[in-house]
C-alpha cells in the first residue's frame, strides 16, 4: 500500500468508499506521521485517543453505507476553534488551560460530516502576526527550506500550523482562520490551497474574536478539490451568528473543472509595486497567460485605493482587538495574576497573559478609539474601508468576473528575520490579501511556481461576494497548470 | 500625530495592560511606528463618504426575545481561576 499521508482528500475519501483502507488505518498513518514531526512544533495538542474512536465511529458509518461527505477524513483544527472537552488557547497564555464546554460551529458542522479530529494547531497568538511566532507555544517551522540550506523558515501567519500540518502531510486539511491574510499568505509560504470566503459564509460562533468585522474561517488544503470539498462542509448559516448570512451552500466540488471560457479576469495594476521581485512578476503574468489559454480574457483594472488598505487594516483590526480581548480579566477563565485591588489584577493578568505583539496592537486600538482620537483615526480609517470596497464594486459592475493578484509579495523567511526593528516590516506582507478582508469578499491562494531558492509562491484570485465557486473553476485551472508541490521531507 | 511616555502610560491603564517604566520608551517607539505608518490616511479625500458599518450589505438580524439558553451556571464557572459555589471570586471591590 502506497503511504496513505500522501493521498489527496479526495483520493482518500475514494479510498475509504471502496474499502482499500479504513479511517483507523487512515488515521493511524497521519498520528504516526505527526509524532515524527514534532520538530515543526504544528500540533500544540494531539488527541490521538479521541482521532482512533473518531476513525472507529466513521468506519462503521461506513460499513452501514450512511457516511457524511468527510466521513473519515482526519483534519488539524486551528487552536482558535473552540472544541468541546479539548484545551484551547488561541495560542496565548492568557487563555492557560481553558477547556470549552461548547463546540464551535464550524468544527462541529466538520464532525457531523464525518470529519476525525487529530488536534490542535500552532498559531499566532490571537491570530496576530504573519510568521506564526508570536505564538506562546514558539515558533512553526516550514516544511519547506532554501535549496542546500539549513534554516528553518515560517510557515506564514496567523494559520502557520495549520499551513504546515498540511504540506508536511501531518492532516488532510485543517481549519484556519483570516482577518488580513492569515489564510491565504501561509497557504502561498507552504504550497497549499487556502481560501477566505465571503465575511458571513462561515459562522465565526465559537471561534476565538480577533477583530469581528474581518475574521472569517477558512480550510487549508493539498488541493483546489480538497479545499472545497471543506469549505462545503464549514460553511451555512448559524443563527449563532448574526453576521452568518442566510444563503444556501453551493456543492462547491461542482464547480471543479467548470470551464472558465469568456470569464473576466483583472490584473490590478496598483498591485505592482515597487521593487516587487522580478520572480513575483513573472510568476503572476504566467498565471495570467494559464487563466488566458483556458479560455478567460485578461482586462487591466484599478483599485487607486489599495494602498491604503493596510493602514487602514492596522487602524480597523486593532480597534476590535481591544475591543474583543477585553473580555482577558483573569476573573471568568483563563490566567490570573493577583494584585492588591481589581484594577491591579487585570492589568497585571494582562500584562502576564499577553504577549508583546498583543499587547501592542490592544494599546493602538485603545488608543485609536480614545477620547479626541476616534475620529482622526477610527472614523476615518472606516471611510477609507468604504471607498476601498467601492474600488472592487465598480470593477466587478465592468464585468470583471475575478481579479488576479500576486499572494504575498515574497516566499518564506527565516525566523527572526523580519518585524524585529520595527513592526510594520512584518505586517507588510499581508498587503495583497488584506484588501479583500476589508471589503468582505472571498479569495483564495493557489500554488503557483517556486523562486530561484527553491521556496513556493502563491498566486491569489479574488471574487465576487459569495461566488466562491469561480474562484474554485480558476484555482482549478492555475493548479491543472503549475501542478501541486511537495517538500523533501528533513523532519 | 505622535505619542509621548505620558500617553503611554495613560493608554496602557485604559487598556488595562500594567506596563512598568522601562517598557514605556521601547512601546513608544512601536506606537510611533505604526502611527507613522496610518498617517498616510490623512491624504485621501474622506469628504461625504460614509463610514462603513457592515461589509456585507445585510440587515441586521435580530432573535425572538425569548429565553432559549441558561442553566448552565456549571459550565460558565468551570474555567474560572477563583470560584466558591457559582460565583466568581475577585478581590474586595466595595469597602
Amino acid at each position: 500500500m502506497t503511504d496513505l499521508t500522501s493521498l489527496t482528500l479526495a483520493e482518500a475519501r475514494k479510498g475509504l468508499a471502496d474499502k482499500t483502507f479504513t479511517s483507523l488505518e487512515l488515521t493511524d498513518a497521519h498520528l504516526s506521521a505527526i509524532e515524527k514531526a514534532r520538530v515543526l512544533n504544528a500540533f500544540v495538542m494531539e488527541t490521538p485517543d479521541q482521532a482512533r474512536a473518531m476513525a472507529r465511529e466513521a468506519d462503521a458509518k461506513i460499513g452501514k453505507g450512511d457516511a457524511g461527505p468527510l466521513a473519515g477524513i482526519p483534519l488539524g483544527i486551528k487552536d482558535l476553534f473552540a472544541t468541546k472537552g479539548v484545551r484551547t488557547t488561541a495560542c496565548s497564555k492568557i487563555l492557560g488551560n481553558f477547556v470549552p464546554t461548547y463546540e464551535s460551529t464550524v468544527t462541529s458542522q466538520l464532525w457531523r460530516d464525518g470529519a476525525v479530529m487529530l488536534g490542535k494547531l500552532n498559531n499566532d497568538e490571537f491570530a496576530m502576526g504573519s510568521a506564526n511566532e508570536t505564538s506562546c507555544f514558539g515558533p512553526v517551522g516550514n516544511p519547506w527550506r532554501r535549496e542546500g540550506s539549513n534554516t528553518t523558515l515560517v510557515p506564514g501567519g496567523s494559520s502557520g500550523g495549520s499551513a504546515s500540518a498540511v504540506a508536511a502531510l501531518l492532516c488532510m486539511g485543517a481549519t484556519a482562520t483570516d482577518t488580513g491574510g492569515s489564510i491565504r499568505q501561509p497557504a502561498a509560504f507552504t504550497a497549499t490551497v487556502g481560501i477566505k470566503p465571503t465575511y458571513g459564509r462561515c459562522s465565526r460562533w465559537g471561534i476565538v474574536a480577533f477583530a469581528s468585522s474581518l475574521d472569517q474561517a477558512g480550510p487549508i488544503a493539498r488541493s483546489v478539490r480538497d479545499s472545497a470539498m471543506l469549505l462545503r462542509s464549514m460553511a451555512g448559516h448559524d443563527p449563532k451568528d448574526t453576521t452568518s448570512v442566510d444563503i444556501a451552500v453551493p456543492d462547491y466540488e461542482a464547480a471543479i473543472g467548470k470551464s472558465v471560457k469568456g470569464m473576466k479576469i483583472g490584473i490590478p495594476k496598483e498591485y505592482r509595486l515597487d521593487g516587487m521581485p522580478a520572480e513575483i512578476e513573472k510568476l503572476w503574468t504566467e498565471g495570467a497567460a494559464w487563466l488566458k489559454a483556458a479560455g478567460a480574457e485578461l482586462v487591466e483594472v484599478s483599485l487607486p485605493h489599495t494602498k491604503y488598505a493596510l493602514p487602514a487594516y492596522y487602524i480597523v483590526a486593532p480597534a476590535e482587538a481591544s475591543s474583543n480581548l477585553a473580555r482577558y480579566d483573569g476573573v471568568r477563565y483563563g490566567l490570573r495574576e493577583q494584585g492588591k485591588n481589581i484594577i491591579e489584577l487585570y492589568e497585571n493578568t494582562r500584562a502576564e497573559g499577553f504577549g508583546a505583539e498583543v499587547r501592542r496592537r490592544v494599546m493602538i486600538g485603545t488608543y485609536v478609539l480614545s477620547a479626541g482620537y476616534y475620529d482622526a483615526y477610527y472614523l476615518r480609517a472606516q471611510k477609507v474601508r468604504t471607498l476601498i470596497k467601492k474600488d472592487f464594486e465598480d470593477c466587478f459592475a465592468k464585468g470583471v468576473d475575478a481579479i488576479l493578484t500576486p499572494a504575498t509579495p515574497s516566499a518564506a523567511f527565516g525566523i527572526g528575520e523580519k518585524g524585529g526593528a520595527d513592526p510594520v516590516e512584518m505586517y507588510l506582507n499581508d498587503i495583497f490579501t488584506v484588501t479583500v478582508n476589508m471589503a468582505g469578499l472571498p479569495g483564495i491562494a493557489v500554488p503557483a511556481g517556486k523562486d530561484a531558492q527553491g521556496l513556493p509562491l502563491g498566486l491569489q484570485l479574488i471574487g465576487r461576494p459569495f461566488e466562491e465557486e469561480t474562484l474554485f473553476s480558476l484555482g482549478e485551472v492555475i493548479e491543472q497548470a503549475a501542478g501541486r508541490f511537495t517538500p523533501a521531507r528533513w523532519w | 500625530m505622535s505619542v509621548d511616555a505620558a500617553t503611554v502610560r495613560r493608554i496602557a491603564h485604559l487598556a488595562r495592560i500594567a506596563v512598568s517604566e522601562g517598557e514605556v520608551p521601547h512601546l513608544q517607539g512601536e506606537l510611533n511606528a505604526m502611527l507613522a505608518f496610518v498617517e498616510q490616511l490623512s491624504e485621501v479625500n474622506v469628504e461625504g463618504v460614509e463610514p462603513m458599518t457592515s461589509v456585507t450589505p445585510m440587515q441586521m438580524k435580530k432573535r425572538q426575545d425569548v429565553v432559549n439558553d441558561g442553566e448552565i451556571a456549571d459550565d460558565i464557572v468551570a474555567n474560572a481561576p477563583a470560584t466558591e459555589g457559582h460565583f466568581f471570586l475577585v478581590p474586595k471591590v466595595v469597602e
